[in-house]
C-alpha cells in the first residue's frame, strides 16, 4: 500500500452495482473504462465481490484494487466502488444515498421484486446520485423528488387532498374515454 | 427516437434521455436529437431541464458546443441547483473534448462556489480547480480565499483538503504555512469524512514530521473506536500506512488496535495484526502469532496474502524468532488456499532460509512436507529445484532424497522431470551418495515420459563421467544465456547456411536481475532461478533495447548487443531539458543512447543531438540524431563509439557531452512552430563516465570455489593489496566493490555476517568479448579497510585492467 496523495478530483466513484441474492446483476454502472471494460469482466467481478460478501455483513472489502463498500436487505445487496486510496466515508455516503432512495422509492420494501417492478425509477435515480463517476447528490430526498416519482405510486396516506383530487378526476376522464 | 419527445410522460421522457447517453459513445447522427433537447434544456420544466443538459453534453461535439455555449452558462448560474450542478458536472465531462470552450466559463464557476446548495459548491470548486490546475498561482489564491471563506458542504472540504495538500507537497512548505494550518483545522471539523480526509492527508504528505502527525493519529484512535465499520477500517488502513514510516507514532494506538483483533469485519481485524506486526516488539510477536492463528482460516486469500508478507518482514527484522514463524508458516502452508497464496508463503519461507542460516535445516523440513501433498505443480517444481540447490549442503542431504524420490513415484511427469534434476544435484556436490543417486536414475530411466526419460539419461551418463568440471558445467552450472535471445539467435542460424557449428558464445548472457528489481517485485532469488525450462523467463531490459538498437541502420552490423547499463542522469530532471543516459556495451563498440525530454512548452527542437568529446583512444563512429522533439515528448539520439583497441585501460574514461540543436520558438497550446526559422543553440551537460563495470556482465556462479579450483590451468591470475581508507565497514566496502566492478557476488557473500572483522567476498562476471572474470576479494577491517584482491581471467589484459582499475 503506497501513501500516495490523492489527486484532487472529482470523479470519485468507479462503479455502482445492486446484485441479487444469487449474485446476478440487476442494476450496474462502471465509471472508469479502464477497469472492467467488457461485460465479461464486470461479471466475473460481480461474482467475485458477491462470494466475498454475501457471508459476512462487514460493509467494507477490497478486492481487485478497489474499494467496496455494501450493504445488503432482504435479497438485494448494494455496492458502490472508489479506487483503493479513496476516502471510505465519501463511498459510504454515495452507498447510503442509493439505499435510501430506493428504499423511499419503494416504500420501504427493498425487495428484488419491488426494483424489477420500479426498474425504471431506480435507474433514473441511479443516473441522479452519479454521473460520469461523479456524485451529483447523495441526499435521498432530493435525489428522488428529482426523478419525479408517478403520483400515484405514492399510497393514498401519504398523498394531499390535492392529488387525490387530481387522480381522482383523471382515473374517471379514463374511464369515460373507454 | 424522436416521436418520444412528444411523450408526455416523465418518467419515459427522463428514460429517453438516459438512452441517448448510453448510445452517445456509438452514435452519429445526433443533430437530429439535439435540437430536441436543446428545447428541453431551455424549457420551463426544472424536471428535464437538468438531465436534458447532461444528455446533451454527452452527445455534442465541439462545433456544436459553440451553439450552446450561452445556454450553458445560464444554467450554471440557474438558481435551481439541480441544474447549476448538471451544469457543472457537464463542464467537466467535456474539458476533455473542448478544453478551450469550458475556459471561458471560468467566472460563471467562480459565481457558483459561492452557491449556498452543498453539492453545487463542490462541483464548480471541482471545474474550478481542473480549470487552473496547470496554473499553480491561480490555485495557491483559490485556495488561499476558499479556506478563509469556511465551506459548507462537506465534500467540498475533502475536495480542498486535497488540493491543498497537493500544494504543499509541491511547495515544499513546512508546517508553519496557513495551508498546513488549514488542514489541521479540518481535524476538528463536524464532518466525520472531513476529519478522516485531512487526517488522510497529513499522514500521506511526505515530510510530515511525528509531532505533526501527532493530532492526525489521535483522530484515528478515536475513530478506531467507532461503531461503524466503514469508519474503523478507514482508520486502521491509514494506520497501517503510518506504520511503515513512522512506527514509532503509531505505538499509542497499539491498545485500539488489538482490540480490534476480535473485529467481525476480518479485513479490519488483518489490517490491524499487520499494523501491529510492524509497530510491535519481538516479545510480543508470539502472542499476536496465536492470535493471527485463530481467524486466519476465515480470511480471503488476499488479506492472508498480506499477513504473510507482515510475517516475511518480521521474520527479517527479528531473525531470533524464526522457529515459531517457521511453525506458523508451515501450519498456514496446510491449511486451504489458492496457488497464489501457498507461493507467497513459499517465497517467505525461502526468504528465511535465505536470510537466516539457522533457519536453513527447520525450513527445508517444512518444504519437503509440503511438497508431499502439494497440487500446485509450478510450485513443487520450484521447491525441488530448491532443494536440489541447497539440500546438498546441508549435514544431511540423504534425508531429502526420500523426499523428492517420493515425487517420482507419485507425480505429473513435470514434477518429475524436476526431481530427477535436483537428484542429480545430490549427486555431483554429494560424492557419498553418488551410487545410490545412480540406482535412482537408472529407475527413471524406464519413465513412461520422454523428458523425464532424457533427464535422467543425460545426468546418469555425466555423473558416470567422474568428472568435476563437467558436473560443474552441466549440472551445477546451467546456462547462462537469456531464452528469448537464445531462440532469436538459433532462429537466425537456420535461416542461414547451417554448416558451421551454432556458436554459443555469441548468444548474449542473461543478465542477472539486480537486488533493485528483485526487491520492487518481492520474488526471492531461488524463485527467479528456477525460471528455466519451467517458466517462460520475462524479456529482460536488455532483450528490449536489442530490438530497438537492431532496428538502427548502422548498429546492427556491429554484432550482439552485450550489456546495457542502467540510466544514467546527464541534467537534473526539473531543469529545461531533461537528458538521461544508457550506455550499451558491444564486443568492440558502444552505443550512447541519450533519451532527451523537451519540458519547455514555447519550444519545438530540431535535430537533436548529442557531442561528444571522447577520451584518448575512442573513436566516434557515428552519430544519430533525433530530428524532431516537441514539447513534451521524449526524443532519442544515438552516438556510436569504438573501444580502443588493445588498449585496455583506456576503455575507462570520462567524456565530456554537450546538448546541440536547432530551436524554434512555438505556440505553447497547439504546438506548431512560429516561423520556419530557428536556430542553433546548445546546452551542457554533465560528464559522463565509462567505468569498467559498464563492459561486464554480471553472471551467477552456483558453485563459485569450483570454478576457482578449475580456474587453475587456463586462467591467469594476478593479485594485489590495497587499502580503502575511505571505507568505514566491511558492508560499505563489499557495496562499493560490486558497485564499481559490475560482478555478481556468489555464494551470498555479498552479505556481511555482522561483527567479524574479516570477509571474503568473491565475485564472477563476463567482459564483453566472452571474457571470464572470477575475483575473490579478501577484505579485513583495520584503519578503513584492507583488501587483498585475487583475480583470474582467461585474458592477462583483462585481469590487469581491474587489477589497475581498483587501484
Amino acid at each position: 500500500m503506497d501513501g500516495a496523495l490523492l489527486e484532487p478530483t472529482l470523479y470519485t466513484v468507479k462503479g455502482i452495482a445492486v446484485l441479487d441474492n444469487d449474485g446476478n446483476r440487476i442494476l450496474a454502472k462502471y465509471y472508469d473504462k479502464t477497469i472492467f471494460p467488457t461485460a465479461k469482466e464486470q461479471r466475473t467481478f460481480e461474482k467475485n465481490l458477491y462470494n466475498k460478501t454475501h457471508r459476512a455483513n462487514a460493509e467494507i472489502i477490497m478486492l481487485d484494487g478497489l474499494t467496496c463498500v455494501y450493504r445488503s436487505n432482504v435479497d438485494l445487496f448494494f455496492y458502490v466502488m472508489g479506487s483503493s486510496h479513496e476516502n471510505e466515508l465519501i463511498l459510504t455516503s454515495v452507498l447510503n444515498a442509493l439505499y435510501d432512495s430506493i428504499s423511499l422509492i419503494l416504500r420501504k420494501n427493498v425487495e428484488k421484486r419491488g426494483v424489477l417492478e420500479s426498474l425504471d425509477i431506480c435507474m433514473l435515480a441511479l443516473d441522479e446520485i452519479c454521473d460520469g463517476g461523479i456524485i451529483i447528490d447523495t441526499d435521498s430526498s432530493s435525489v428522488v423528488s428529482r426523478v419525479a416519482l408517478r403520483t400515484d405510486d405514492i399510497p393514498l396516506g401519504e398523498q394531499t387532498v390535492a392529488q387525490v383530487l387530481q387522480s381522482a378526476k383523471e382515473q374517471l376522464k379514463w374511464s369515460l374515454l373507454k | 427516437m424522436t416521436k418520444l419527445f412528444q411523450s408526455k410522460d416523465v418518467i419515459l421522457r427522463r428514460l429517453v434521455y438516459l438512452g441517448i447517453k448510453e448510445l452517445s459513445s456509438i452514435a452519429n447522427d445526433v443533430i437530429i436529437v439535439t435540437s430536441s433537447l436543446t428545447k428541453d434544456m431551455t424549457g420551463k420544466e426544472d424536471l428535464y431541464r437538468a438531465a436534458a443538459i447532461r444528455a446533451l453534453c454527452s452527445i455534442t461535439d465541439g462545433a456544436m458546443l459553440q451553439a450552446i455555449e450561452r445556454y450553458m452558462k445560464q444554467a450554471i448560474v440557474d438558481k435551481n441547483s439541480a441544474v447549476s450542478s448538471a451544469a457543472l458536472v457537464s463542464s467537466l465531462h467535456l474539458t476533455q473534448l473542448a478544453p478551450e470552450v469550458v475556459k471561458r466559463w471560468v467566472n460563471e464557476a467562480q459565481e457558483a462556489v459561492n452557491s449556498d446548495n452543498i453539492m453545487v459548491q463542490y462541483h464548480a470548486l471541482g471545474l474550478l480547480y481542473h480549470i487552473r490546475k496547470s496554473d499553480r498561482l491561480a490555485v495557491t489564491k483559490l485556495v488561499a480565499k476558499l479556506t478563509r471563506m469556511s465551506l459548507k458542504s462537506p465534500y467540498a472540504v475533502c475536495m480542498l483538503i486535497r488540493i491543498t495538500a497537493k500544494l504543499i507537497e509541491e511547495e515544499d512548505s513546512g508546517s508553519e504555512s496557513p495551508l498546513f494550518e488549514f488542514i489541521e483545522s479540518c481535524l476538528r471539523h463536524k464532518s466525520e469524512m472531513v476529519v478522516y480526509e485531512a487526517a488522510h492527508a497529513i499522514v500521506n504528505l511526505k515530510r510530515t514530521t511525528s509531532r505533526e502527525l501527532a493530532p492526525a493519529i489521535t483522530v484515528l484512535q478515536i475513530n478506531c473506536g467507532s461503531p461503524k465499520p466503514t469508519v474503523r477500517f478507514a482508520a486502521v488502513r491509514t494506520l497501517n500506512q503510518v506504520a511503515i514510516s513512522h512506527p514509532a507514532a503509531v505505538t499509542a494506538c497499539n491498545m485500539d488496535l488489538e482490540n480490534l483483533i476480535t473485529d467481525p469485519n476480518r479485513s479490519i481485524a488483518t489490517l490491524a495484526i499487520t499494523t501491529l506486526l510492524k509497530t510491535g516488539a519481538e516479545s510480543s510477536v508470539e502472542r499476536l502469532m496465536k492470535q493471527i492463528a485463530t481467524f486466519v482460516s476465515e480470511i480471503s486469500d488476499e488479506f492472508k496474502i498480506v499477513v504473510v508478507q507482515a510475517i516475511r518482514s518480521l521474520a527479517l527484522k527479528f531473525p531470533r524468532k524464526h522457529s515459531s514463524l517457521m511453525n506458523f508458516l508451515s501450519a498456514m502452508l496446510r491449511d486451504e488456499g489458492g496457488l497464489e497464496y501457498k507461493a507467497s508463503i513459499a517465497d517467505t519461507i525461502i526468504t528465511i532460509i535465505e536470510d537466516n542460516p539457522e533457519a536453513k535445516e527447520t525450513g527445508l523440513a517444512h518444504l519437503c512436507e509440503f511438497i508431499e501433498d502439494c497440487e500446485h505443480t509450478s510450485l513443487a517444481v520450484r521447491i525441488l529445484h530448491l532443494l536440489g540447490k541447497e539440500g546438498p549442503r546441508t549435514k544431511q542431504p540423504s534425508r531429502y532424497i526420500r523426499f523428492i524420490y517420493n515425487r517420482v513415484i507419485l507425480e505429473n511427469p513435470t514434477v518429475r522431470a524436476a526431481a530427477v534434476s535436483a537428484m542429480a544435484q545430490f549427486g555431483a556436490t554429494c560424492p557419498d551418495l553418488l551410487e545410490n543417486i545412480q540406482v535412482l536414475l537408472a529407475r527413471c530411466q524406464m519413465d513412461s515420459d520422454d523428458e523425464v526419460r532424457d533427464r535422467a539419461t543425460y545426468y546418469s551418463n555425466i555423473l558416470g563421467q567422474q568428472d568435476k568440471s563437467l558436473y560443474n558445467n552441466y549440472i551445477l552450472d546451467t546456462l547462462q544465456v537469456s531464452v528469448p535471445s537464445l531462440e532469436r539467435c538459433l532462429k537466425e542460424y537456420i535461416l542461414g547456411t547451417t554448416e558451421e557449428p551454432f556458436d554459443m558464445k555469441t548468444v548474449p548472457i542473461a543478465s542477472v536481475p539486480s537486488l533493485e528489481d528483485k526487491e520492487t517485485k518481492q520474488k526471492s532469488e531461488g524463485m527467479l532461478h528456477s525460471a528455466g525450462p519451467i517458466k517462460p523467463a520475462p524479456i529482460s531490459r536488455e532483450e528490449n533495447y536489442a530490438e530497438k538498437l537492431s532496428a538502427i541502420p548502422g548498429i546492427q552490423s556491429i554484432g550482439p548487443l552485450f550489456k546495457s547499463s542502467d540510466m544514467v542522469e546527464l541534467t537534473e530532471s526539473e531543469t529545461e531539458y531533461y537528458v538521461r543516459c544508457i550506455k550499451h556495451c558491444y564486443k568492440h563498440h558502444m552505443v550512447l543512447q541519450f533519451d532527451c525530454l523537451n519540458t519547455l512548452s514555447d519550444q519545438l527542437l530540431e535535430n537533436v543531438k548529442v557531442h561528444l568529446d571522447p577520451s584518448e583512444g575512442y573513436a566516434i563512429m557515428g552519430e544519430i540524431s533525433c530530428p524532431k522533439l516537441p514539447y513534451n515528448e521524449t526524443g532519442t539520439c544515438y552516438v556510436i563509439l569504438k573501444f580502443p583497441e588493445n588498449d585496455l585501460p583506456n576503455t575507462i574514461g570520462t567524456f565530456g557531452a554537450v546538448l546541440k540543436f536547432i530551436v524554434k520558438d512555438c505556440d505553447p497550446t497547439t504546438g506548431l512552430p512560429d516561423t520556419d526559422e530557428g536556430y542553433d543553440d546548445e546546452y551542457m551537460l554533465e560528464d559522463l563516465e565509462i567505468t569498467l563495470g559498464d563492459q561486464i556482465q554480471k553472471v551467477n556462479k552456483v558453485s563459485w570455489n569450483t570454478a576457482w579450483d578449475e580456474a587453475d590451468q587456463s586462467y591467469i591470475e594476478m593479485e594485489d593489496t590495497y587499502s580503502l581508507s575511505s571505507m568505514n565497514t566491511l558492508d560499505e566496502a563489499v557495496k562499493s566493490i560490486i558497485q564499481f566492478l559490475g560482478l555478481q557476488p556468489a555464494e551470498r557473500t555479498d552479505k556481511v555476517p555482522e561483527g567479524k572483522s574479516t570477509h571474503t567476498l568473491l565475485l564472477a562476471g563476463v567482459y564483453r568479448g566472452g571474457i571470464d572474470i572470477l575475483v575473490k576479494a579478501k577484505l579485513a577491517l583495520a584503519d578503513g579497510v584492507n583488501m587483498q584482491l585475487k583475480v583470474k581471467s582467461t585474458q592477462e589484459e583483462v585481469a590487469d585492467l581491474i587489477i589497475s582499475a581498483v587501484g
